[in-house]
């Protein structure tokens, strides 16, 4: 709590905001292969907690941190099932380049 | 009764033939046409010599209504009077013999027979319809009946394309004639309220002065001069004849039947018909005068150049009917009647001649390839030589007879336009002659032309063809004798009843008798020299000809191509209007019109194509796609908080 | 010393900041990871500065520990040939570049006209106390008031887990392996033939050949083993 004072929300909100900003790029930016996505995913959900938790810091509020742990929950529940995917794609066409998943191609 | 059932026997024996013939056989289907025929035959002229001197009552025998529209009412309805009965009459009596005729001569042909017999029966019905007709929608009715006849049995052998073609011109060219024809219908029931023959007849006087306000002419000048131009059509007058010689394509009783006796004629019965009114348009009986005369002078003049047994006689026909179009012309419509039924039957003796000699020289039809045949067909040469002294107009035949009543009243007419008749008939009679005897000459007399194996196996036709052949022979000689003195003679009034009017006006034919001595021997003394030259060119001097044609070539090539009538057309008309077709067919059918919906489906499909393109399957782009979505919606929110 | 909390402020959030644009763009996906981790304990520590420990640590050990290595684990395993990796990061920079910053515009949009409403002490969930540790304070929340969510939170990471099962677990039917109950439930008078063998005997004069040897029914009825020889040891298939 102190810390939070002393820094001020807004600093908090502003690199949550940069950091939802560098995961965003990070998903339609990369070229390389799905798993940037994936990472890039885990840095917005970040970038969420840390808003949460700055917000509960200011408010004084407990809430915001309990909910913050519910989003750690379910982002390693969703990492874990995504990445499972992945290996089985990868299984199956070979390639994790963005690019070659195309089989939706219209 | 006996009227009825000889109208409508033809179409019985049609129907039956033509609906059933395909199941019930040939033969059958040639007996019950035959039979209707005869029946018809034969009540044809009972029905004539009841009405003429039997003292039975002449009237309309109303069958049914058929169209009721407002004030235009029409009924189907026969009338029965001289004008009809005669031609009934002998309409069903040539056409019977024709029907026999063909039993021989369509023997050996390729297509099943019902067809024709079908053919030739519902044309004869509807030659009957027409001449039957109380009001001028039947008589149209008649009239478009005997041009879709005409139509179908010019091109009766639709495997060759020349009759295909033959038979559409026939068609078109009719078609010019039948809208002038439909025209003056509609204007006489916007003059008449009506087009019934009697109530128009009756309400002649009411609107004489009336003027046409587009023309500026009287109404009765336009009616007259547009009825005239459908019979230019129908009854090849000059300008629209282009179809008559090339309708010899079809098969020769075919070309007896309807080009010599009974459809070319129904223009000349259209204005003997409706000869009330042309009374009262004396300047449309003059244009007719000066048509007919120029017809038949200028159809004769391409007749003495052609080699076509079958088209010698055709531009014979042409120049007939123009012939009794100069009788018409001087208001002389009984002497244009008379020259109908006479030339119904020499043209058609001379027509069943060809197609006797055609059918033994196994389809053979160009006279230079023939000669000497008088030995082989003695039945057809006699019965040829009657026809050509009939046609060229030597006494006493009935050709004769017809052709000197006509050039008197056109000389006792006393106007101009009579006396331009006057000398073309003269013209026209030396150059039949000419023409006529040439073909007999050159396809009976002299050396046989053909090969040695050909000649010895010429025979004379069955008797199935030569007993009409000898029935129209005897025709041809006495039909002038008997008819004249009811036709033309003192009882004409007596024969006609008030079907055919003298107008007060006209003194042509009460000065048929005081014609001076010499314009009336001039006709017969062009026959004999027409038939001196004949033999003066073909037997004496047979180089002649050749050297004529030599010396005045440019004459001679412009009478052997048809004046250049066939060139002309098709360099005005038919080149345009393939043009047109064209354009219409490339630009406005296949780019315009067949572009619209094809435009749009091509449109459809690359809209599609285009909106398939955002299935990209590449989930960057989706996820992309939903991050601007993101903005959006958060901008939105931030906007209208 | 008050400027202390700023300035490890600005340090953490600079370096969070900076790993996490290396994560987006490093070249080598193992590097990405790697950036990934340092990310985390950054924003660990950014946590820490706010006051939420407990999170902070958790944050550490299982994002960290178990989430970031098993990215490790899949970016080993998957044969990624490194030369093929194409950037394309040119294709959409541009536009990518605009959307994110206008995103980021409307962001701080959003913040900079925020303002809390008066009463918001009063509408508080769970006001923080200091008497207890962050973790106790946590505690107390978790397991009483949202101890359903807790619980679903829990069958999340359960369905979670048979998910990951069901998705990548293969069958190796090609390789043998024991079963237990097959082998237990075999009765010996199948498997054993006492024979009286005289002196001198040998197998092909007793007429004895091996008994033909058959795969286990049941559920590892192996299609493939159809056209297998009776009694020959299976050599592994290879892959």
């Amino acid at each position: 709590m102190a810390g939070l004072q002393q820094v001020g929300l807004g600093h908090y909100l502003v690199v949550s905001a940069i950091l939802l900003v560098l995961g965003v790029f990070g998903i339609f930016l990369n070229r390389k292969n799905v798993i940037i996505i994936l990472m890039s995913i885990e840095l917005i959900l970040l970038s969420v907690n840390l808003n949460l938790v700055a917000f509960s810091a200011s408010l004084g509020d407990m809430v915001g941190q309990v909910f913050a742990m519910f989003v750690l929950t379910v982002a390693a529940a969703e990492a874990s099932i995504g990445l499972a995917i992945l290996v089985v794609y990868f299984r199956n066409r070979g390639s994790i380049q963005v690019e070659d998943v195309n089989l939706m191609k219209g | 009764m006996f009227f009825m059932t000889a109208v409508f026997a033809p179409l019985f024996g049609a129907m039956v033939a033509g609906l059933f013939g395909r199941w019930i056989g040939d033969r059958p289907a040639q007996a019950v046409s035959i039979i209707c025929m005869l029946l018809a035959a034969a009540c044809g002229p009972i029905a004539w010599v009841q009405l003429e001197w039997g003292g039975a009552p002449s009237g309309a025998l109303t069958l049914g209504p058929w169209i009721y529209a407002g004030t235009f009412q029409v009924d189907w309805a026969l009338r029965y009077d001289a004008l009809s009965a005669t031609m009934v009459a002998m309409v069903s009596f040539v056409s019977m013999l024709i029907h026999v005729y063909s039993i021989g001569y369509m023997a050996e042909d390729k297509f099943r027979r019902y067809r024709f017999f079908a053919y030739l029966s519902l044309f004869t019905f509807s030659m009957l319809m027409l001449v039957t007709a109380n009001n001028l929608l039947q008589l149209f009715f008649g009239w478009e009946g005997v041009g879709v006849c005409s139509y179908l049995l010019i091109g009766y052998w639709y495997d060759r394309p020349a009759a295909c073609a033959a038979a559409i011109k026939a068609m078109i060219v009719n078609r010019i004639g039948d809208l002038a024809f439909a025209l003056g219908i509609a204007l006489m029931f916007l003059t008449f309220g009506s087009i019934q023959l009697d109530a128009v007849f009756q309400a002649l006087p009411q609107h004489q002065n009336e003027i046409y306000t587009l023309f500026g002419i009287r109404v009765y000048e336009l009616i007259a001069l547009l009825l005239f131009i459908g019979a230019m059509g129908k009854s090849s007058q000059i300008i629209l004849h282009v179809w008559l010689p090339d309708a010899m394509e079809g098969p020769t009783p075919v070309s007896a039947l309807i080009h010599a006796a009974t459809m070319v004629t129904a223009g000349v019965f259209l204005m003997a018909r409706m000869g009330p009114l042309l009374n009262d348009a004396p300047d449309t009986l003059a244009f007719i005068e000066v048509i007919g005369a120029t017809t038949a002078m200028f159809a004769a003049t391409i007749g003495i150049t052609q080699f076509d047994i079958k088209r010698i006689i055709a531009y014979s026909t042409v120049s007939e009917l123009g012939f009794m179009m100069i009788g018409i012309g001087v208001g002389a419509y009984q002497t244009a009647i008379f020259l109908l039924i006479c030339h119904a039957f020499f043209k058609a003796l001379l027509f069943l001649c060809a197609g006797a000699v055609i059918t033994q020289q196994h389809e053979e039809q160009d006279i230079r390839k023939m000669g000497g045949l008088w030995r082989k067909m003695p039945i057809t040469y006699v019965t040829f030589w009657i026809a050509a002294l009939s046609l060229g107009g030597m006494w006493p035949f009935a050709g004769f007879q017809a052709h000197d009543a006509v050039t008197r009243v056109a000389y006792a007419a006393g106007t101009s336009s009579g006396f331009y008749g006057y000398i073309a008939g003269v013209v026209a009679t030396y150059l039949t002659c000419v023409y006529i005897f040439r073909e007999l000459y050159l396809v009976f007399h002299g050396t046989p032309r053909m090969t040695a194996e050909k000649f010895a196996h010429s025979h004379e036709a069955p008797s199935v063809m030569t007993g009409p052949l000898a029935v129209l022979a005897v025709g041809a000689t006495v039909a002038g004798f008997l008819l004249a003195p009811s036709f033309v003679g003192a009882g004409w009034q007596a024969y006609w009843g008030d079907t055919i009017q003298i107008a007060a006006w006209n003194h042509a034919f009460a000065g048929m008798e005081d014609v001076p001595a010499l314009a009336a021997w001039l006709p017969l003394i062009a026959t004999v020299v027409g038939l001196a030259t004949v033999y003066v060119c073909y037997v004496v001097a047979p180089l002649t000809p050749a050297w004529l044609a030599t010396t005045f070539r440019p004459i001679y090539l412009f009478f052997l191509n048809k004046w250049y009538f066939d060139e002309l057309y098709d360099f005005l008309f038919v080149r345009p209007a393939f043009r047109i077709a064209h354009l219409l067919w490339q630009t406005g059918d296949a780019t315009l019109i067949d572009g619209v919906p094809n435009g749009l489906a091509e449109l459809a499909v690359d809209g599609a194509k285009g909106a398939v393109r955002i299935q990209t399957g590449s989930i960057a782009v989706y996820a992309f796609t939903m991050l601007i979505g993101l903005v959006v919606l958060v901008g939105v929110f931030l906007i209208w908080r | 010393m008050a400027i202390f909390p700023t300035i490890c402020f600005y340090v953490f959030s600079v370096l969070l900041l900076a790993s996490a644009a290396m994560v987006v763009s490093a070249r080598n996906p193992v590097h990405s990871v790697l950036f990934l981790i340092v990310a985390f304990f950054n924003a660990a520590a950014l946590f820490l500065i706010a006051g939420a420990e407990f999170l902070a640590l958790i944050l550490v050990i299982v994002y960290v520990g178990a989430v970031a290595v098993l990215f490790l684990f899949v970016v080993m395993m998957l044969d990624v040939d490194f030369t093929q990796l194409r950037s394309g990061f040119q294709r959409y920079l541009p536009v990518g570049t605009a959307i994110g910053v206008l995103l980021l515009a409307e962001l701080v949009f959003v913040m900079a006209g925020w303002q809390f409403h008066p009463s918001v002490p009063q509408l508080r969930f769970a006001p923080a106390t200091t008497a207890v540790t962050n973790t106790v304070a946590l505690g107390r929340l978790i397991y009483t008031d949202y101890i359903l969510l807790f619980q679903a939170a829990g069958l999340v990471l359960l369905v979670a887990m048979i998910g990951a099962i069901v998705l990548t677990l293969r069958d190796r039917r090609r390789s043998r392996h024991q079963l237990i109950r097959m082998q237990t439930a075999r009765d010996p008078k199948e498997t054993l033939e006492l024979v009286e063998v005289g002196l001198g005997v040998g197998v092909k004069v007793l007429g004895i050949y091996r008994p033909e040897a058959t795969e286990p029914g049941g559920i590892d009825d192996d299609p493939l083993a159809a056209g297998q020889e009776a009694g020959v040891h299976h050599a592994p298939e290879a892959h």
